[in-house]
């Protein structure tokens, strides 16, 4: 009987333990899905600038610079646990190379770090500045998508 | 009874005849890039609008990696699967070797230089459109860039499709050299449809194909179904695609689609070659997808 117990107990903790690990990794798929919600609406920013949609302005532009550098230098503790990827998760758009080419990984976001660093800059310099800096951040961004990520 | 062998016999040999012509592999005429002089650095910019570099760097290649075109990249599909060849500048293994002419033959006619038919996964069905005074050009071009001397790959390609002799009657069924898009309304649009239909090959990868893997010129640029993947190419057409000709160009300069989201997978490889483009040929493209006849 005292077995049974201990079975049963074990059981229901190895279940609970699952399916605890499920919701911890579909937290860091949503936090890490908001993070590029977040880059891609201050790059909206200065991408309509960009592209003369809307006026530039210095104060405005660098605002937003500002805020991708903050995202870029954002620790990613925690954000990528391993199997969060689109064959475990209907959510998740992450390739499993992510983990399996991690060293690559982390060197592609260093030009992310860099196009940031670079954007900042230019952003409240002028125009023409702002329009330069935003093919490097592109560039960056597709680099790590065109290999990493696949869209539905 | 003599007679009805004698008769079936000679209509197996006119059949084999007739068989051994439609899918004889065609050339150019000898004297056909006569008075054409190339120019390196008009070469370098059809080479970006070709894509050569995308299908023929190794696998992840990046940066200045991207000019030797070593080679390996695989290409799954319903036929089996393709794996890109070296055609570096290396003399045996790669295609340092060959003339303009038997340059021009492979990317217009589908045809190696020891008389064999390409697998029409090399797009020269696109390429057929280019004009030859770009192709010298790019032959020039790509003299210039870094020899490998990795092998090719054999092509992983089951019966009866490992048969290239069958590809002539491909070509005679599938290939033409006509525009899709007939009519253009100025220039811009003309220039267009020059990049998307023969050198940018677009089409290839976003216009459906029937199931001897043709693309299906009536239903051009709408989209289908991802060879030996999972997702979809998106429809191009005004159908589907509803950006601005501005959203359009900034997108091929960038990456960046209308909400700031950025290319992914092959795409991705197309931008980069895209972004080195000039803006009037970003432009020109962006204004000939409108023009295309829209498909739901």
């Amino acid at each position: 009987m005292k077995r049974i117990g201990l079975f049963l107990t074990l059981t229901a903790s190895l279940i609970a333990g699952s399916a605890f690990a499920d919701e911890a990794a579909e937290g860091a798929i949503k936090a890490r899905q908001a993070m590029m919600q977040l880059f891609a609406f201050n790059l909206g920013v200065l991408g309509e600038m960009a592209k003369t949609a809307v006026p530039y302005d210095a104060e405005i532009a660098s605002a937003h610079a500002g805020n991708l550098l903050v995202l870029s230098k954002m620790s990613q503790n925690g954000l990528w646990p391993q199997g969060s990827d689109i064959g475990s998760y209907p959510d998740s758009a992450a390739l499993p190379d992510i983990w399996s080419k991690y060293p690559d990984v982390l060197e592609k976001d260093k030009v992310l770090d860099a196009a940031a660093e670079a954007m900042n800059a230019a952003a409240g310099t002028d125009l023409a500045s702002l329009q330069g800096a935003m093919k490097a951040i592109g560039g960056a961004c597709g680099d790590c998508h065109k290999v990493y990520r696949q869209k539905k | 009874m003599r007679r009805f062998f004698v008769l079936l016999a000679l209509i197996a040999i006119c059949g084999l005849g007739v068989f051994w012509f439609v899918t004889r592999p065609q050339t150019l005429p000898n004297d056909a890039l006569a008075g054409l002089t190339p120019d390196v650095s008009r070469g370098e910019s059809v080479f970006w609008s070709a894509g050569c570099a995308s299908c023929h760097a190794a696998p992840d290649a990046t940066g200045e990696a991207k000019l030797i075109l070593s080679g390996g990249q695989s290409f799954p599909s319903d036929f089996g699967t393709f794996i890109a060849p070296n055609i570096s500048s290396d003399p045996t293994e790669g295609i340092g070797g060959w003339s303009a002419l038997e340059l021009a033959n492979a990317m217009t006619k589908g045809v190696s230089p020891d008389g064999q038919h390409f697998y029409p996964v090399f797009p020269y069905t696109s390429y057929n459109k280019a004009n030859l005074q770009d192709v010298v050009d790019l032959h020039a071009f790509m003299a210039t860039l870094p020899a490998s001397n990795a092998p090719s790959q054999p092509q992983d390609v089951g019966f009866p499709f490992n048969i290239r002799r069958l590809l002539g009657g491909w070509k005679w069924l599938f290939m033409s050299d006509r525009w899709v898009v007939q009519s253009v309304p100025s220039p811009v649009e003309e220039r267009g449809r020059y990049l998307v239909e023969a050198l940018g090959h677009c089409g290839e990868c976003h216009t459906p194909r029937n199931v001897l893997g043709a693309m299906e010129r009536d239903r051009w640029l709408a989209g289908g179904p991802i060879p030996g993947g999972k997702g979809s190419f998106p429809n191009l057409t005004p159908g589907a695609l509803t950006w601005s000709q501005e959203d359009l160009a900034y997108y091929f300069e960038t990456g960046f689609t209308p909400d700031f989201d950025s290319a992914g997978g092959h795409m991705a490889l197309v931008i980069e070659n895209l972004a080195k483009a000039t803006p009037e040929d970003r432009a020109a493209i962006a204004a000939y997808l409108q023009i295309v006849p829209s498909v739901k």
